[in-house]
C-alpha cells in the first residue's frame, strides 16, 4: 500500500492497487480502465500501420528490382562471333563494323549523326548491338520474392513453353542501367538520359529560385513596412504555398511554354533550328519547378531570419552600419543554415514533381542527354511514370529500379539537410 | 551654446504612436564628464538616452517634438543621415551583444565598413587596451567572441565602439547583468574613458551613479500623461547631498523607488 | 612630449578623427539593392495573377465556345468532347470518391497517431516514430502510385475478386492516398494537442481521470479547432493529388460513386490530356484550363477556412 502512495509516476500505474482497494467504492475504475489500455493499443496501432505500408513500399519496390526472366533473342548472339570470340569480348572497333555491316545505311548514318560512334563508349555501342542486332526481349519475368521460393517450379516452367530461351536471374538495377540512355527495349533501356534531365532541371530551378526567395524573404523581415501591399505579399505567399502542383504545371505550360516560346525555345538566342523548336524545354521545366517551390523557400528563409536575435542587429546599428550592412554581415550569416536546410528540403520535393512537368511535355521518346538549358527534356520520376503505363511486366521492373535509385537521391539529400544544420548550428 | 556641452537638448518630447513616453526635457551634458540618468523603472530613461544616437527610430512609429544638438548641430534635422550620427556616438547595451566572430573580428568589422585605411591590427589592440581588455585576450583574438565572460564580453562591446573612434559613448545599464567584481571593473574604466570621450550612462542603481558620475538627470514620470521627464539635472554631489527637489530628495533616501 | 598612463596609451585631450559632418550621405546602393529585394517579394505576387489571368483567359475562351454551356459543364455527367458533352461531374465524383477513401484512411489513422504521440509516447518512442512518418511525407507522390498499381489492386482483387474489382480502380488510389496525406494531418493535429495547457490536463488528473479520459475528452475537445484546420487541409491535398490517380486510378471519365471501378479525376484527366499531342487552343487545351480554374477555386477556398481556424485557435490560447 505504502509503495502504491510514495511512486510518483502516471495515473496508469498502481491501478490495479487502486482496483482492487477501491473498487468496492468507485465501482467503474476497473472498467474504465480497460477502456484506457485498449485504446491505447489502438493509438498504438494507428501510428504503427504508417510504419508498415512504409515497410511494405520499400519491400514491394525491392521485390520487382530483382527476379528471374526468360530472354529470347531474335538473332543468336553466337551467330555474329568472329574467329570464336564471342560478342561480349569483342572490341569496340569489331562492334562498329558489324554495325555497319549488319544495319542499313540510313540507320547506321542516323546513329552516327545522333553521335558519332567514335565520341561512343564500347559500353555504348556494344549497347545498341544488343538492341538492333541481337534483340533481346522479355518473355516472362518473376518477382524476386516469387523467384526465391518458386525458383524450381519457375526452371520447369521456362523449360517446358521457353524451350530456345535463356532463363536468367536478372537484377534490373546496375550500374549499367543507371549509365544507359532510354531506349525501346526493356533489356537495354537505363535512365541516364532522365538523370541528367533531372539535373539540368533542378540547376536551372535553384538558379531562379534560391536568390529570388532568399531576396524576397530578406524583403519581407527586414525592409517591408507593416502596410497593406505587403501584408498582401505575405497572404499571397502562404496560399501559393498550397496550390496543387498541377496548377503550376497549367500556368508553366501558358506562360513559360507557350507566351515566352522565343525565349524558353532558344530561337531567340538563334541557338536552335528555329523550325523544329519549341517551348517545351529544361528551361520551362526549371523555371515552373522553380514557381512551385518558391513559396516553400521564402517561407523557411523567413523563419530563419525571424530567428537571429534583435541584440545582433542593435549592436550594428549602434556603430553606424547601414541596413544592407547589417542584413549582409550579420542576419544573412547567422541565418543561413536555416535558409539551406529549407532550400535543400525545397529541392528534394521539386526532383520528385511529375505533374507539373508532364503537363508542360516532357519529351516520351529521347535518347540524347540533354545538353543545356534549350534542350527537350526528360525527368527521373517522367520515365517512373511512362514506365509505370506501360502493360508489358518488364517495364514494371524498370521502373521499381529507377524508383530505388529516385529515393536513394532524395535520402542523401535529406541527409546532407540534416548535417548542414548539424555542422552549421555548432559553430560560434 | 557654450562649448563645454557635448549635448543640448531643447524641450524635447518623444512619442510612441500618440504615447508621450518623455515629455520636454532641455539638458546639457558637459564634455569629458561622466553624465548619469537616473530614475524609477519606466520613467523612460532609456527612451531618453536612445535620443540621442536616434536609436529609437528602429521602433516602428515613433517621432519627437523639440531639438536635440550636438556639437551644435541638429541631429534630427532632415538633412542628416541617421547613420552619421550613430557612426559618431557610440552605445554600448545592457546585455553584452558581441558578435558571432572573432575578438578580432568584433573590434575591427565597424571601423571597416567605415573605410578604416590604417593599420587594423594597431587600432584593434589601441581599443583593446583603452577597455581594458587587451592584457585578458591578447592570445586569443581568433576566438570567439562569445567564449568570454559576462564582463569581459561588456568590456569587448566597448572596444568595439572606441574602435570608430566616437565623441560619445551611451552606456544603457552596462553592468546591471554582471556580478560585482564585473561591474566594478566596468566603472573603474568609465573613469578612464572619460579623458577621451563623453560618457552618459542610465543606471537604476542609485549607489552606482553617485560614485561615477560628475552629473547626474533624475527622471520621472509626471503629469496626467505619466510621461517621463527630467525633474532635476546638477551635478552629482549636490544631487546626492541636497537635491533641490523633494521628489528626488525621496528616491535618493530610499523612501521609494 | 605625451605623458603615458597606465594603460600605455597617450594622455592627449581627444582622439584624432577628421572633421565631418553629420550630413546625409547618397547612399545609391542601399536603394538599388531595397528595390531588387522588393521585385523579388512581389514576384509572388506575379505568380497568383499569372495563375488568376491565364486560368482564367482560358476558361472564359472555352466558355465561350458555342458547344459549351456553363450550366451544362456543372451539371452535365457525360464528359465526351467528341460528341460536345462536357459535363465535368464524372470527374468530380471520381475526384470525391477517391478524397473521401483517403480521408476515411488519414483522419482516423492520423489522429490516432497524433493522440498517441502527443499524449501517450515516450520522448524515446516519439523521436524514433516522427521522422518514420516525415519520411512518408517525403517520398515521392509517383512512388506512390507505382505502390498503389503494383501492390495494392492486386491485394484488392485477391480479396474482392478480380471481377468486382478493375484493373484501374480509384479505390486503391483513394487508399495511398490516405497514407500518403496521414503524416500531414498526424503533425498538425499534434501541434495542435500541444498547444493545449498543461493546466488544462493537471486539472482533469486532479479529478480522478485516467489518461484516455483527459486525451479524448478534455484534450481533443480543446484542440478541435486545430484538428478542423488540418483536416481541411489534407482536403485539399487530396482533391488536389495527381499522380497517384493518373497511375492507379484509370483514364476516361467515368460517372460512378463505385470504388472498385475506374474513373478519371480532374486531376487525372489534366494529366492524360496534356501528356498527348496537344494543339494549342482546340478545346482539350481551354478545357483543361476550365477545369484547373475550377480545381484553383477549390483548394484555395478549402485553404483559406483552414488558416482562419488556424488563427482562430491560435488566439484562444495567447
Amino acid at each position: 500500500m505504502k509503495n502504491a502512495e510514495n511512486r510518483k509516476k502516471g495515473p496508469e500505474d498502481g491501478t490495479r492497487v487502486r482496483d482492487s482497494v477501491l473498487s468496492s467504492s468507485l465501482s467503474n475504475l476497473p472498467s474504465r480502465n480497460r477502456a484506457g489500455r485498449t485504446w491505447q493499443l489502438v493509438f498504438l496501432s494507428s501510428t504503427v500501420i504508417g510504419i508498415l505500408a512504409l515497410t511494405a513500399l520499400l519491400l514491394n519496390i525491392l521485390d520487382s528490382s530483382f527476379g528471374f526472366v526468360v530472354l529470347h533473342a531474335r538473332t543468336d548472339p553466337a551467330t555474329y562471333s568472329v574467329n570464336g570470340v564471342g560478342l561480349e569480348d569483342q572490341t569496340k572497333d569489331q562492334l562498329v563494323a558489324l554495325l555497319q555491316s549488319e544495319l542499313s545505311s540510313g540507320a547506321y548514318n542516323k546513329l552516327n549523326n545522333e553521335k558519332s560512334f567514335e565520341s561512343r563508349s564500347r559500353a555504348e555501342v556494344y549497347g545498341i548491338v544488343i538492341e538492333r542486332l541481337v534483340k533481346y526481349s522479355v518473355e516472362e519475368s518473376w518477382s524476386l520474392w516469387q523467384s526465391i521460393t518458386r525458383s524450381g517450379e519457375i526452371r520447369t516452367y521456362a523449360a517446358e513453353h521457353y524451350p530456345g530461351d535463356k532463363l536468367t536471374f536478372l537484377s534490373w538495377l546496375t550500374a549499367d542501367f543507371v549509365s544507359r540512355p532510354q531506349s525501346s527495349e526493356a533489356v537495354t533501356a537505363g535512365i541516364r538520359t532522365a538523370i541528367l534531365g533531372s539535373l539540368w532541371t533542378i540547376f536551372i530551378t535553384i538558379l531562379f529560385a534560391f536568390p529570388t526567395g532568399v531576396g524576397a524573404a530578406i524583403y519581407l523581415e527586414e525592409y517591408a513596412a507593416d502596410n497593406w501591399l505587403n501584408r498582401i505579399i505575405r497572404t499571397n505567399i502562404n496560399n501559393l504555398a498550397g496550390v496543387p502542383s498541377i496548377i503550376y504545371g497549367i500556368l508553366g505550360l501558358a506562360i513559360f511554354v507557350r507566351l515566352m516560346e522565343t525565349l524558353t525555345s532558344g530561337a531567340l538566342f538563334g541557338l536552335v533550328d528555329s523550325t523544329t523548336a519549341n517551348g517545351r524545354t529544361i528551361l520551362s521545366a526549371g523555371l515552373t519547378l522553380g514557381l512551385l517551390v518558391l513559396p516553400v523557400i521564402i517561407i523557411n528563409s523567413q523563419e530563419a531570419i525571424r530567428s537571429v536575435p534583435q541584440s545582433l542587429r542593435k549592436a550594428s546599428y549602434g556603430l553606424g552600419a547601414t541596413k544592407w550592412q547589417t542584413v549582409w554581415f550579420h542576419v544573412l550569416p547567422n541565418a543561413i543554415p536555416g535558409i539551406l536546410t529549407g532550400t535543400i528540403l525545397a529541392v528534394s520535393r521539386a526532383i520528385g514533381e511529375t505533374a507539373p512537368l508532364v503537363v508542360i511535355g516532357a519529351s516520351s521518346a529521347i535518347s540524347v542527354d540533354p545538353s543545356g538549358p534549350f534542350s527537350k527534356f526528360t525527368t527521373l520520376p517522367i520515365q517512373i511514370y511512362q514506365w509505370t503505363a506501360r502493360p508489358q511486366a518488364e517495364w514494371r521492373h524498370l521502373a521499381a529500379s529507377a524508383i530505388v535509385v529516385l529515393l536513394a537521391m532524395l535520402l542523401s539529400l535529406n541527409a546532407a539537410a540534416i548535417v548542414v544544420r548539424n555542422r552549421f548550428a555548432r559553430k560560434y | 551654446m557654450d562649448n563645454n556641452s557635448v549635448f543640448e537638448t531643447r524641450s524635447l518630447s518623444i512619442f510612441y504612436g500618440n504615447f508621450m513616453a518623455v515629455a520636454d526635457v532641455s539638458i546639457n551634458v558637459p564634455r569629458h564628464k561622466i553624465t548619469a540618468i537616473i530614475g524609477p523603472s519606466g520613467c523612460g530613461k532609456s527612451t531618453l538616452l536612445r535620443a540621442f544616437n536616434r536609436m529609437n527610430e528602429l521602433f516602428p512609429d515613433t517621432h519627437i517634438h523639440g531639438d536635440v544638438l550636438f556639437d551644435g548641430q541638429n541631429i534630427y534635422e532632415k538633412s542628416v543621415d541617421p547613420v552619421e550620427v550613430r557612426y559618431r556616438i557610440g552605445m554600448v547595451f545592457q546585455k553584452a551583444n558581441p558578435f558571432p566572430k572573432s575578438i578580432y573580428e568584433n573590434v575591427a568589422w565597424a571601423a571597416r565598413i567605415h573605410g578604416h585605411k590604417g593599420n587594423m591590427d594597431e587600432l584593434v589592440e589601441s581599443s583593446l587596451r583603452q577597455a581594458a581588455l587587451w592584457d585578458e585576450v591578447k592570445d586569443k583574438m581568433k576566438q570567439s567572441g562569445l567564449s568570454l565572460s559576462g564582463g569581459q564580453q561588456q568590456r569587448l562591446c566597448i572596444a568595439r565602439a572606441i574602435a570608430v573612434k566616437p565623441e560619445v559613448i551611451l552606456m544603457d545599464e552596462p553592468a546591471s547583468a554582471l556580478d560585482p567584481i564585473a561591474t566594478l571593473k566596468i566603472e573603474e574604466l568609465m573613469q578612464e574613458l572619460k579623458q577621451k570621450y563623453t560618457i552618459v550612462i542610465v543606471t537604476h542603481n542609485m549607489q552606482q551613479a553617485a560614485r561615477v558620475s560628475d552629473y547626474t538627470a533624475m527622471m520621472m514620470l509626471t503629469g496626467e500623461t505619466r510621461s517621463g521627464t527630467v525633474i532635476e539635472f546638477d551635478a552629482t554631489n549636490k544631487i546626492f547631498t541636497r537635491p533641490a527637489d523633494k521628489r528626488t530628495e525621496d528616491y535618493v533616501t530610499g523612501r521609494f523607488g | 612630449m605625451a605623458q603615458k598612463n597606465a594603460n600605455g596609451l597617450n594622455q592627449d585631450p581627444g582622439p584624432e578623427r577628421p572633421a565631418m559632418t553629420l550630413k546625409r550621405r547618397q547612399r545609391p546602393g542601399e536603394n538599388v539593392i531595397q528595390s531588387l529585394l522588393f521585385i523579388a517579394g512581389f514576384f509572388s505576387i506575379f505568380t497568383t495573377l499569372g495563375i488568376v489571368y491565364e486560368l482564367g483567359k482560358e476558361a472564359w475562351l472555352f466558355f465561350r465556345l458555342p458547344e459549351v454551356n456553363i450550366w451544362k459543364f456543372l451539371t452535365g455527367t457525360q464528359w465526351q468532347p467528341h460528341i460536345n458533352e462536357f459535363g465535368i461531374l464524372p470527374l468530380v465524383s471520381a475526384t470525391l470518391v477517391t478524397t473521401a477513401i483517403a480521408m476515411l484512411i488519414a483522419i482516423p489513422l492520423g489522429l490516432a497517431a497524433a493522440l498517441y504521440l502527443s499524449e501517450y509516447a515516450s520522448k524515446k518512442t516519439r523521436n524514433t516514430l516522427k521522422p518514420v512518418l516525415e519520411i512518408l511525407a517525403g517520398i515521392p507522390t509517383i512512388v506512390y502510385g507505382y505502390f498503389a498499381l503494383t501492390f495494392v489492386t492486386p491485394l484488392l482483387r485477391t480479396i474482392f475478386g478480380s471481377d468486382i474489382v478493375d484493373i484501374y480502380n480509384t479505390g486503391s488510389a483513394g487508399l495511398v492516398m490516405g497514407i500518403l496525406i496521414l503524416p500531414l494531418i498526424t503533425s498538425i493535429s499534434e501541434d495542435a494537442l500541444n498547444s493545449v495547457p498543461r493546466s488544462l490536463r493537471e486539472a482533469a488528473y486532479g479529478l480522478g481521470a485516467t489518461k484516455l479520459e483527459v486525451a479524448v475528452k478534455i484534450v481533443l475537445p480543446a484542440a478541435l479547432s486545430g484538428i478542423a484546420a488540418a483536416v481541411i487541409l489534407g482536403i485539399s491535398r487530396a482533391i488536389g493529388e495527381t499522380m497517384i490517380v493518373a497511375v492507379a486510378a484509370g483514364a476516361g471519365p467515368n460517372f460512378t460513386l463505385n470504388p472498385f471501378k475506374a474513373a478519371e479525376t480532374m486531376t487525372g484527366h489534366i494529366v492524360r490530356i496534356s501528356g498527348g499531342d496537344l494543339s494549342y487552343d482546340s478545346i482539350d487545351y481551354n478545357s483543361i484550363f476550365a477545369i484547373g480554374l475550377m480545381l484553383f477555386f477549390m483548394t484555395l477556398t478549402l485553404n483559406i477556412i483552414s488558416q482562419r481556424i488556424v488563427r482562430r485557435f491560435r488566439e484562444v490560447y495567447e
